[in-house]
């Protein structure tokens, strides 16, 4: 087999939501890209087959019958995991890992990979996460700071359509935003009561990946606006939210340039001691089990955070026999996640006369406001929280008839306003939280599998607490009453926020990776997913990885032009 | 997605006779009423088969199935007659007594035993009628693509809450 034919300018492994983004900005940039997924392929609504279906069409009326939760007790946790959503899942059984410690590996193999089921969250960072390792003494200083991404965050959110109200905060820097999602009545009233018992709170409009009001460059996608159906892990059918099957990878296949190459499973990144560089990527075909070598001059590494640790991990050479760019041995360590563990309910009295419509696919946030302008807690870091209302739906508790006509006509109106809140707390790194290859299981493709050994410690116990009472008094000062607060104790992953292990920072012995996220050893391979992150914020934070992919991408198309790569 | 998941046959979970009971007692939960046809209509019975024979344990199908036979004995200890052949009037005091019964128990039992049979039933009834087409269409409102979302609407005493 000749290498022409598998020789390209850019190989991105992975074809999520930061492997779209790469194989947008290289092939429009005129690179021949190859993007390498290790699922089946996945078309923009031909390969939706729930999108448009009707509750009673679903057999078990998109309940999960027992049998697919016992045989998928990790997946079944997440709550997206439906009759309706199944397809786009990882199913247990399917790809095996070892957990040290519980953890909740939620994954999705396939074209355009979560960016089909995510929560669409899309907050940026501020200066104060860029800037707060090193001014708290925790994990290693980001090697950039708020106002290098900054363009890049505007780039990513004009052409993918983030909503959101600028709100003209540090703490949740404004950024390209078509209309918002409105609060409905019940959270104007709590935003205003919040807003006036606090200075440093703020309760703000929903920042998320849909288009409210598409614009010319969606249009052009193909996608248009958002319907609030709120069915989006399904597919859109309208293209009202980003995904990389229904916006960055069409819009890279339209140049000509791209090659896609679903049911590959990456082996290692193939490394030349005498170039000193990178050359290609190692492919297993997913059914035939063949190994084929594709060659480029560039590899973008965007794998998800764990499977890119994974496949660095596996790269092994008389060079890097631990890893590529492994030099330090922090390889696969520094994990870190969101605490997604606690929430609080609680009653509201009053707007009986008040409802709504239309099924908002977000819920309001109050940007962290702790430990912001300095530490003042006896824990590091914050807490983002989530915050809607909405009455009781079909089938609350009534009183009177409990059979009968009555009961249904009263079950059958909505109940009283229930308020909710959620967490979304940092998780400060550290060096025991890792993931490694296990050096004796392997899977059918002949992959080591992935040992994860991630917990919580002390300080997101000391972060839950605050956050249980602050939410609790918040909620109290909105005038909500009954405010029962829970923690899930979920293993960390099921937040699905994992990142970190191949971080980025100033300096090759504490880090992986350049703050242009090239790996510091083998400076032709860039990592730009989760797995780059030095911290993980309180941001959904899928935004960040995007805009640094984007920022990256052009560095490297730069570098590519002066002949450094 | 089908039954034949399921680990039991479904031929042998719940016979016709079951699935013509459990429909006498769901349209006796949720009758029909003037807007709107009622549970048994809708064919709730054939629903709940489906359901408890895919989604429940073996431990709480024997409580449906063990309860099936307690509720038949019931209406005949009382009334002399079957379920199926009682007046809705008799229909409707028989299971209020029997609701009643279920909410007792359910909060007297230990924390991870099954519920009352009752109360199941109660559940998959009200569940499986509003995410039925006749129940989410015409007892709610059913709005399959909304188009937006409007966070302050009027609303007034016996307006019908959303589907989904």
């Amino acid at each position: 087999m000749g290498a022409d034919k598998n020789t390209f300018d850019a190989i991105v492994i992975g074809s999520g939501m930061t492997g779209g983004w790469a194989a947008k900005e290289f092939c429009e940039k005129g690179l021949k890209t190859l993007v390498i997924e290790r699922g089946r392929n996945i078309e923009h609504l031909k390969d939706y087959p729930t999108a448009t279906k009707d509750i009673w069409e679903f057999p078990h009326r998109n309940q999960l019958p027992l049998k697919i939760k016992e045989d998928n007790p990790v997946v079944s946790k997440c709550y997206a995991f439906r009759e309706d959503t199944l397809q786009f899942f990882v199913k247990d059984k399917e790809h095996p890992y070892v957990q040290e410690k519980p953890f909740d590996w939620i994954r999705a193999y396939q074209v355009g990979g979560k960016s089909l089921l995510w929560g669409r969250g899309t907050q940026r960072y501020s200066k104060f996460d860029f800037e707060g390792p090193a001014r708290d003494g925790f994990g290693i200083d980001w090697p950039i700071r708020y106002e290098d991404l900054a363009p890049w965050y505007s780039h990513v959110e004009k052409f993918i359509g983030v909503c959101g109200n600028r709100d003209g905060l540090e703490t949740l820097p404004d950024g390209e935003f078509l209309p918002p999602w409105e609060l409905n009545v019940v959270e104007k009233s709590i935003q205003s009561r919040i807003m006036s018992s606090y200075k440093d709170r703020y309760m703000i409009n929903a920042r998320c990946a849909h288009l409210t009001e598409p614009k010319e460059i969606h249009l052009q996608q193909g996608r248009g606006k958002c319907m609030a159906r709120n069915l989006c892990q399904r597919g859109c059918p309208y293209g009202g939210y980003f995904s990389a099957v229904s916006s960055t990878l069409p819009w890279a296949a339209k140049t000509g340039n791209l090659t896609m190459r679903p049911d590959s499973v990456v082996h290692s990144i193939i490394y030349d001691s005498k170039k000193g560089k990178a050359t290609g990527v190692r492919v297993i075909d997913a059914h035939n089990k063949e190994v084929t070598d594709y060659f480029a001059k560039v590899i973008f590494l965007n794998a998800a955070a764990l499977n890119s640790n994974l496949i660095l991990l596996n790269s092994t050479s008389d060079r890097f026999p631990e890893g590529l760019g492994n030099d330090n041995g922090l390889l696969g360590k520094y994990i870190v996640f969101q605490n997604y563990r606690g929430s609080l309910s609680s009653d509201i009295d009053g707007f009986k006369d008040k409802y709504y419509s239309g099924r908002r696919p977000a819920s309001t946030l109050i940007p962290n406001f702790r430990n912001v302008y300095k530490q003042e807690t006896d824990f590091l870091r914050g807490y983002m929280s989530f915050l809607s209302a909405r009455r009781e739906g079909w089938g609350h508790d009534v009183e009177g008839d409990q059979i009968g006509g009555n009961y249904k006509n009263n079950i059958s109106e909505p109940g009283d306003w229930k308020v909710g809140m959620t967490i979304s707390g940092e998780v400060i790194p550290k060096i025991t939280n890792h993931v490694r290859l296990d050096k004796d299981k392997k899977d059918e493709w002949g992959m080591p599998l992935l040992t994860v050994s991630v917990d919580y410690d002390d300080n997101d116990e000391k972060l839950l607490k605050d956050f249980f009472e602050q939410s609790a008094q918040m909620l109290e000062k909105a005038g909500c009453k009954n405010i029962k607060t829970r923690d899930s104790k979920q293993a960390p992953g099921l937040d699905i926020h994992e990142m970190g292990g191949v971080r980025m920072g100033k300096d090759p012995k504490t880090s992986l990776l350049n703050k242009w996220n090239q790996v510091h050893s083998c400076q032709n391979v860039f990592v730009t997913d989760g797995s780059c992150m030095t911290s993980s914020g309180t941001s959904s934070p899928s935004l960040t990885f995007m805009a640094f992919t984007a920022r990256a991408a052009n560095h490297a198309i730069e570098e590519l032009k002066k002949g450094n790569l | 997605m089908s039954s034949c998941n399921s680990k039991n046959d479904p031929k042998q979970f719940l016979a016709e006779e079951d699935i013509l009971l459990l429909n006498e007692i769901g349209e006796t939960i949720i009758p029909a009423t003037a807007s709107s046809k009622g549970a048994g209509q809708t064919g709730i019975g054939e629903f709940m088969k489906v359901y408890v024979t895919d989604c429940y344990s073996k431990e709480r199908q024997e409580v449906f199935k063990k309860g099936l036979v307690e509720l038949r004995e019931r209406s005949k200890s009382k009334y002399g007659k079957e379920f199926l052949k009682l007046s809705k009037a008799q229909k409707h005091d028989l299971l209020t007594v029997i609701d009643k019964e279920a909410n007792e128990y359910n909060s007297n039992k230990n924390k991870n035993a099954p519920g009352h049979y009752f109360s199941m039933i109660k559940e998959i009834t009200v569940f499986g009628y509003f995410t039925s087409e006749p129940g989410a269409t015409k007892a709610l409102r059913y709005v399959q693509t909304p188009g937006s979302y409007d966070g302050n609407v009027d609303y007034k005493p016996g307006d019908k809450a959303w589907a989904l």
